[in-house]
């Protein structure tokens, strides 16, 4: 029990500094090593929770795609962080302000926190069928089941975010030359081949 | 598997998905080129789709792991969608041309935006509302940002992407304590949870707090309406017009499901929200755009106004204010239609123009479009017999059922203010000195269809009000008979 207490703090601690290092760190190769960071502990917050599949996908997927694309992304764009950055000071007053009142309503909601009476039973309720098998089989159960129009719907939102992706990026230019496969299959030899005899030394 | 599974009444939206996608596969392969077919062919799908919608049983029924569900409220909520999604591209089609920005996912973006506001009308669940909500916003923003080359298109993209993205996360945390309180992403569960209750905790007041703020951002009431203007006028204006007809629909059927289903008992709570955004909406609606001299900026204050007589409906509570806002929100987009066409009209020298004083002297240019206006302009001020009228008598009268004296007056006293505006653009086409005639427009025959349509509607909503009204009620009825 105090282990798992410890790992929390631990995690939890890191998780915090990381996530403010990334905001305040001034290379941003550092804010971008700082956020991987910070997702490795969120991952560790989860396996502490029992799901250890969403920690899992989360240290592949955002460590292993997003931020790495995030670090591309940095790499390649030459933009001017200190640019970015000035002015960024006069806000500070009014995003303590806002954060601090956040923090007091996050306060009270956890000083006056009850759940509701059938708080346990509502959330064992989609899970009855699972109790003998593992987190990561229950939801490959779940996921086509019981949760596939989500599961349809979010396959939609990102075949959207595709889709506009290429909208707002994609342009044609000109002047590029493109293989064009029917062309290449239309070719026949006596369009561009001549066979001509040669009689030596007269030339062509 | 689930038992609930039933696929039938979801035809509709699987139809537009797979449409939706075989679009999207023509386009690919003919270019944008095929932009005016690829239009056409949305709009024959979306009717098709509202065809499939009316064939349908209207029984309430939850299906999908009670995931989905579908009553008459939702099925009359889904219609307007649909008309609204096919009027805004009647209104594009020309002019997507005319701006040199006609590509052919813009009709496919709008069919996949339509989905996910047909998935927030029938969401009974936080998943789907979330996904719903998303899938819609996402294609907005596409849409805000599709004229690329133009600053102005590109920053009303950011913007509105920036701010629905920090509205979103309001949601979700909302969400989040709900679920944490009642363990459950059902909302028949979680009005079942909350009808047990003893003493409403204050996580879960706050919890909903949140997630009323992040609506109140999907229909731009104010104080969460800052966005508005500028995305309004920054965004090519046939994105505009979709952004002032549809979406608000979908987002009102949402917060009506949510505070009349699972939050119905915490009535208390919710109401002085909805009041304060009411108060807040009417009056900033009213009052900022006295000073604007764009029309597209006029109509985004002007929507927010609307946005606010039509929560006083809510604020009401009862079957009758459902109805009433049902009833708003129909004549709304009418109305709202028909403004757009004439907006759409403005070109001079080939270039869109939106100032009020470019329609100076309308009537005696192009006197059949000043008259359409005028008819328009005295319904969205609410001058009788106008359908705007009756609007707005069925809202405060629903309003005064319930007592709330202090919502209706300020809802008649900010309608006289907000007459001033409307009135003004009157005064400009028919009094004022007549400015240069607007471009001939070829080919703009949808258009002219849902000008016609619309001013025919405003003028004949009249002769028989009592269908219209029965029909929204008798839709509004539907979420407040008990959930099976």
């Amino acid at each position: 029990m105090i282990v798992q207490a410890l790992a929390f703090y631990l995690f939890a601690g890191i998780l915090t500094l990381s996530a403010l290092m990334v905001i305040s760190a001034r290379n941003p190769v550092h804010s971008v090593l700082f956020l991987i960071l910070a997702f490795f502990n969120a991952a560790g917050l989860f396996v502490l929770l029992g799901a250890e599949f969403v920690g899992l996908i989360l240290v592949i997927v955002y460590v292993g795609a997003v931020a790495v694309l995030f670090l591309f992304v940095v790499m390649m764009l030459d933009i001017s962080f200190s640019d970015l950055r000035k002015g960024a000071m006069q806000y500070v007053p009014i995003g303590l302000g806002i954060g601090g009142i956040l923090l007091g309503e996050l306060m009270i909601i956890y000083g006056g926190w009850k759940f509701a009476p059938n708080m346990s039973e509502n959330l064992a309720a989609p899970l009855l069928r699972f109790e003998s098998s593992s987190n990561t089989q229950s939801l490959g159960m779940i996921l086509y089941t019981d949760y596939v129009l989500a599961f349809q719907l979010a396959g939609l939102v990102l075949f959207v975010a595709m889709v506009g992706a290429i909208v707002l990026t994609h342009r044609t230019r000109a002047g590029v030359r493109r293989q064009s496969v029917a062309e290449q299959q239309k070719r026949r030899p006596e369009d561009v081949l001549e066979i001509r005899k040669i009689t030596s030394r007269t030339g062509v | 598997m689930i038992s609930d599974f039933n696929l039938v009444p979801l035809l509709p939206e699987i139809f537009m998905a797979l449409t939706g996608m075989g679009l999207l596969i023509v386009g690919v392969s003919q270019g944008n080129r095929a932009t005016p077919v690829i239009c056409a062919a949305a709009g024959a799908a979306l009717s098709i789709a509202a065809l499939v919608l009316l064939s349908l049983g209207w029984d309430a029924q939850t299906v999908m792991n009670g995931m989905f569900r579908f009553d008459e409220f939702a099925g009359f909520m889904k219609l307007l969608v649909l008309i609204g999604l096919i009027a805004s591209l009647a209104l594009s089609s020309r002019y997507l041309t005319q701006e040199d920005m006609a590509r052919f996912e813009y009709p496919i973006l709008i069919i996949f935006a339509g989905i996910g506001m047909m998935m927030m009308i029938s969401a009974n669940n936080f998943l789907t509302l979330y996904m719903g909500l998303e899938l819609q916003s996402l294609s907005l923003y596409v849409l805000a940002a599709f004229q690329r080359y133009s600053v102005r298109s590109a920053e009303a993209g950011i913007k509105y992407f920036i701010l629905g993205a920090l509205s979103s996360g309001m949601l979700l945390f909302g969400i989040s304590l709900i679920y944490g309180f009642s363990g459950t992403l059902d909302f028949t569960v979680l009005g079942k949870t909350i009808i047990g209750l003893e003493q409403i905790p204050i996580g879960l007041t706050i919890g909903l707090v949140f997630l009323l703020a992040g609506i109140a951002f999907k229909i731009s009431a104010a104080p969460f309406h800052m966005w508005t203007p500028d995305v309004y006028h920054g965004a090519p204006t046939s994105v505009t017009a979709l952004f002032a007809i549809v979406p608000k629909v979908a987002a009102f059927a949402l917060l009506m499901r949510l505070l009349f289903q699972p939050f119905a008992d915490m009535q208390e709570d919710w109401f002085q929200i909805i009041y304060f955004l009411s108060v807040f909406s009417m009056v900033i609606g009213a009052f900022a755009a006295i000073a604007q001299e764009n029309l597209k900026r006029l109509m985004a204050y002007s929507s927010i106004g609307n946005m606010g007589y039509a929560l006083i409906g809510i604020a009401a509570g009862t079957a009758q204010g459902a109805g009433a806002v049902v009833l708003y929100l129909m004549i709304y987009i009418v109305m709202t239609a028909g403004v757009f066409a004439v907006i759409l009209h403005m070109r001079r020298q080939g270039l869109a123009v939106a100032k009020i004083d470019n329609l100076a002297g309308l009537s005696k240019t192009e006197p059949a479009l000043a008259y359409g206006m005028l008819i328009l302009m005295f319904s969205m001020s609410g001058i009788p017999p106008a359908a705007g009228f009756f609007g707005k008598l069925a809202i405060f009268n629903a309003a005064m059922n319930e007592g709330l004296y202090v919502l209706a007056v300020l809802g008649v006293v900010t309608s006289v203010v907000a007459a001033f505006y409307y009135l003004r653009i009157v005064k400009v086409m028919f009094f004022d000195e007549p400015a240069d005639s607007f471009d001939k427009n070829e080919g703009s025959f949808a258009r002219r269809v849902v000008l016609i349509v619309s001013v025919l509607f405003v003028i004949g909503f009249i002769i028989k009000p009592s269908i219209l009204y029965e029909c929204a009620m008798h839709a509004a009825s539907a979420l407040f008979t008990v959930a099976g």
